[in-house]
């Protein structure tokens, strides 16, 4: 029967794993640093809440007073200045966005998984790439269209409309079927993947930047992206993870579920929900990274089983690790590429091994 | 000195027995009305069996009742509430459900399949507690899978899932279970150990709602039967009551022979395959035949309660054996001999009577010519065959000519379908003779 102790070990490793993992990341780039004085730059960059301001906001013209929290470093060892800088404002915000997103993808990628009863189903599968995808892109290419002014805005609401629409064309008198909603999604797919191609036969100059953010990728993480994405992920797998049971339930099809106790209609919204808000988060700061929410959690079902009391917070944890890993390779390997070629180019074939062994035939 | 969280229930002495009332209930899918005015209240504590033939909304029954369908009129209550009215979670607690199809397509191990029946009983963030494993581990020992708890699910087979899927129910510790064909892809061992588990489990106090497809089982388990047909239900009460030849005959379009068992003395059942027809059945019947294929026709025409008679036959032939145990009217020869003439006139003047006459692998001799021409003079004959005429015929080639034409005039069937042709010849002859319509033979020479 399912032990609480050994998904605390798993989970445990697969921490120590992560940080294992970007620490090792954090000493490759432009200029190499010895693990010793990125782990103290890594401690010096620790800060914990010190104290409350009160700062004002201009709403209408009028300032609001909004209250913030002040911050003070925990740690200050002798770091030369540069690669405090190097470690602390280029690498670790990139590292962390990574590990953020990987963990977010992986997660929702484990729930549509269950939720699905599909073993080829990602967290994109009710089209929340293919919004975002055509919000983002639409920033790219018609800034002046665009409301909302950020690319990230712009993609997380495209994310999050597209996968409502698609919900609400598969549901039908208070039941949403599975087979109808993972249809609408390809068919609301293809449709945005026309708008996106319209939009970037007419994007003109910014067709380069628009092809690449579609790509997936981490250039230029900024700490306001991961201040943004990590609160949405860890509260959205927080969330999955408190209906592990029920996901486990369903997998025995909804009539059964149901007479175990599970509102059935009401968990697949909430579930189907909350792994589109965390892959809209994602996908906004980091574009369209493949193969991390499908193949990971794969992976994770091997070593570990297919009850997600475990596999949920482990495949989240080794998915943050492996886009770290593959991140890493992407920004200071032999020629800077995006990361979600670097997923896909390994992701598949790895995928495609475990396919050829027979190892992947259920969930 | 109780723990105030103490719970009976989970001492294994089961939960508080409970009510289920189906009042009036109709459903239709689309035009297809699949039940009309069912009406069933079963008591706490009664073992209560479905049955009916294929298509005859069993399932959908057991599913309105789970609270998976609900019915477009009528109610139905568990201890007074309606089961729409409840969550799933209140509902789950009350009735456990044993789906007919119980294919899992992931690799949980079988404790942990068995442990989801804990669900309805658990918050969201306890692990389980022991009260949860001490039902799972009940439930897997009540069940004889506790040897399977560590095997994928998905590796064992469809019998040892359907146990599974029993604990299960069992560990999820309802007042009402509903099973869906339980014992469907057990073997026979298996099936009894099942059903036995079930009565214990209603003997404790559950009420249990079973569609049983073996009619002998559900005799021997069940308190009670409901026999459904068309959707509605046609029969309901002790199963020496519901399972009669003519209630198998109106639900089942079956013929059978309901009998005592001589172990369990309980009802069983023995169904010949064959619809019955919409032409009347012939009084009487007249078998000249040997072998296998004449006693199959012999059980089967007096399952139908037509009057047969038999013969000749040699006294050491199967089909003499069966003709006696059913107490049929028979002509036995000595082994070898030939017939004599009083019984040959005796042969001539049943088939005569007969409304119809059937040659089951007929064998003609030498000594039994003289029969041939009492066939002549019928014209109902119906022709069961399974071996070939060659190796019947020690008459020559005469009496291979005279058997063609019997073939020309008669229907020849697969044994299994003798009733539905002597129906019709019989038919046809009674109509000529109530007509008193000339030879035939004569106007078409005209």
């Amino acid at each position: 029967m399912y032990r609480p102790a050994r998904t605390a070990v798993w989970s445990v490793g697969l921490f120590a794993l992560l940080l294992a993992v970007a620490l090792v990341s954090a000493t490759f780039g432009p200029v190499r640093i010895d693990p010793a004085t990125v782990a103290m730059a890594m401690l010096n960059a620790v800060v914990v809440p010190a104290g409350v301001t009160v700062g004002t906001v201009p709403v209408l013209g009028i300032p609001v007073p909004v209250p913030g929290l002040e911050y003070a470093a925990v740690f200050s060892f002798d770091v030369p200045e540069t690669r405090q800088i190097i470690v602390a404002d280029i690498r670790l915000p990139r590292i962390a966005l990574a590990a953020t997103v990987g963990f977010a993808l992986a997660a929702a990628g484990t729930v549509m998984q269950g939720f699905f009863r599909n073993p080829l189903a990602d967290p994109s599968i009710i089209g929340v790439s293919s919004g975002a995808a055509a919000g983002a892109v639409a920033a790219i290419a018609f800034p002046a269209l665009i409301p909302f002014g950020s690319l990230h805005l712009s993609a997380f609401v495209g994310a999050l409309a597209t996968a409502f629409l698609v919900y609400a064309i598969a549901t039908d008198g208070g039941r949403t079927p599975v087979a109808t909603l993972l249809l609408a999604g390809v068919a609301v797919q293809a449709f945005l993947g026309a708008m996106i191609s319209y939009m970037l036969v007419h994007s003109g100059d910014s067709l380069r930047e628009a092809v690449v953010w579609m790509m997936g990728h981490l250039n230029n993480s900024q700490w306001s992206d991961v201040r943004f994405a990590l609160p949405v992920a860890l509260v959205g797998v927080f969330v999955l993870c408190a209906f592990r049971r029920e996901l486990n339930v369903l997998l025995l099809g909804e009539e059964d579920a149901n007479h175990l106790g599970v509102e059935v209609e009401r968990t697949k919204l909430l579930l189907l929900a909350i792994a589109s808000v965390v892959t809209a988060a994602g996908v906004a700061v980091a574009g369209v990274i493949g193969f991390v929410g499908l193949v990971v959690p794969h992976v994770m079902r091997l070593i570990v089983g297919p009850d997600h009391r475990i596999l949920l917070p482990t495949s989240a944890l080794a998915g943050a690790s492996f886009l770290v890993a593959t991140d890493t390779l992407a920004r200071a390997g032999p020629a800077v590429v995006p990361v979600g070629i670097i997923t896909a180019a390994l992701g598949a074939p790895f995928f495609l091994f475990l396919l050829t062994r027979r190892e992947v035939h259920s969930l | 000195m109780t723990s105030p969280d103490h719970d009976p229930r989970r001492d294994g002495a089961g939960p508080e027995p409970a009510t289920v009332s189906i009042t009036d209930c109709s459903l239709s899918f689309g035009d297809l009305e699949v039940l009309a005015n069912v009406s069933l209240a079963v008591e706490p504590g009664e073992f209560v069996g479905v049955v009916g033939p294929n298509g005859a909304g069993k399932t959908t029954l057991l599913r309105l009742v789970s609270g998976a369908l609900e019915p477009d009129d009528g109610t139905i209550t568990i201890d007074g509430t309606d089961v729409h009215d409840l969550s799933s979670r209140a509902s789950s607690r009350l009735v456990s459900v044993v789906p007919q199809d119980t294919t899992l397509s992931f690799s949980f191990p079988v404790r942990d399949v068995v442990e989801m029946g804990r669900h309805p009983h658990r918050s969201r963030f306890s692990s389980p507690s022991p009260g949860d494993r001490a039902a799972v581990e009940r439930a897997l020992e009540r069940t004889r899978t506790a040897d399977l708890a560590d095997r994928p699910i998905d590796e064992i087979s469809g019998g040892q899932r359907q146990r599974v899927v029993l604990a299960r129910a069992i560990s999820q510790e309802t007042p009402v279970m509903l099973l869906d064909e339980p014992t469907a892809s057990l073997d026979v061992n298996h099936q009894v150990e099942t059903l036995e588990l079930v009565r214990e489990l209603v003997d404790e106090g559950r009420t249990v709602i079973a569609a049983i497809h073996d009619l002998d089982l559900a005799a021997r388990y069940c308190d009670r039967l409901a026999m459904l047909a068309d959707g509605s239900v046609v029969r309901d009460g002790p199963p020496a009551e519901v399972l009669t030849g003519d209630a198998l005959a109106d639900s089942f379009d079956a013929n059978a022979v309901v009998t005592p068992n001589p172990v369990t003395r309980t009802e069983t059942v023995t169904a010949f395959a064959g619809e019955r027809e919409a032409e009347p059945l012939p009084d009487r019947v007249h078998v000249l035949g040997a072998g296998s294929a004449a006693a199959g026709v012999l059980a089967r025409l007096e399952a139908a309660d037509v009057a047969v008679s038999l013969g000749p036959v040699s006294s050491g032939d199967s089909a003499a054996e069966t003709a006696r145990s059913l107490g049929v009217d028979t002509v036995e020869t000595e082994p070898f001999a030939r017939p004599t003439a009083a019984e040959i006139e005796t042969i001539s003047s049943l088939v005569q009577e007969a409304d119809a006459t059937v040659l089951a692998d007929f064998t003609v001799g030498s000594g039994n010519r003289a029969l041939l021409d009492s066939l002549d003079e019928t014209d109902s004959l119906v022709l069961v065959e399974t071996r070939p005429f060659a190796e019947r015929n020690f008459a020559g080639g005469e009496a291979r000519e005279r058997y063609e034409r019997y073939r020309e005039r008669g229907i020849e069937v697969p044994g299994s379908r003798v009733l539905e042709a002597v129906s019709t010849v019989g038919a046809n002859r009674s109509r000529s003779r109530s007509s008193a319509a000339p030879d035939s033979r004569e106007s078409t020479d005209d």
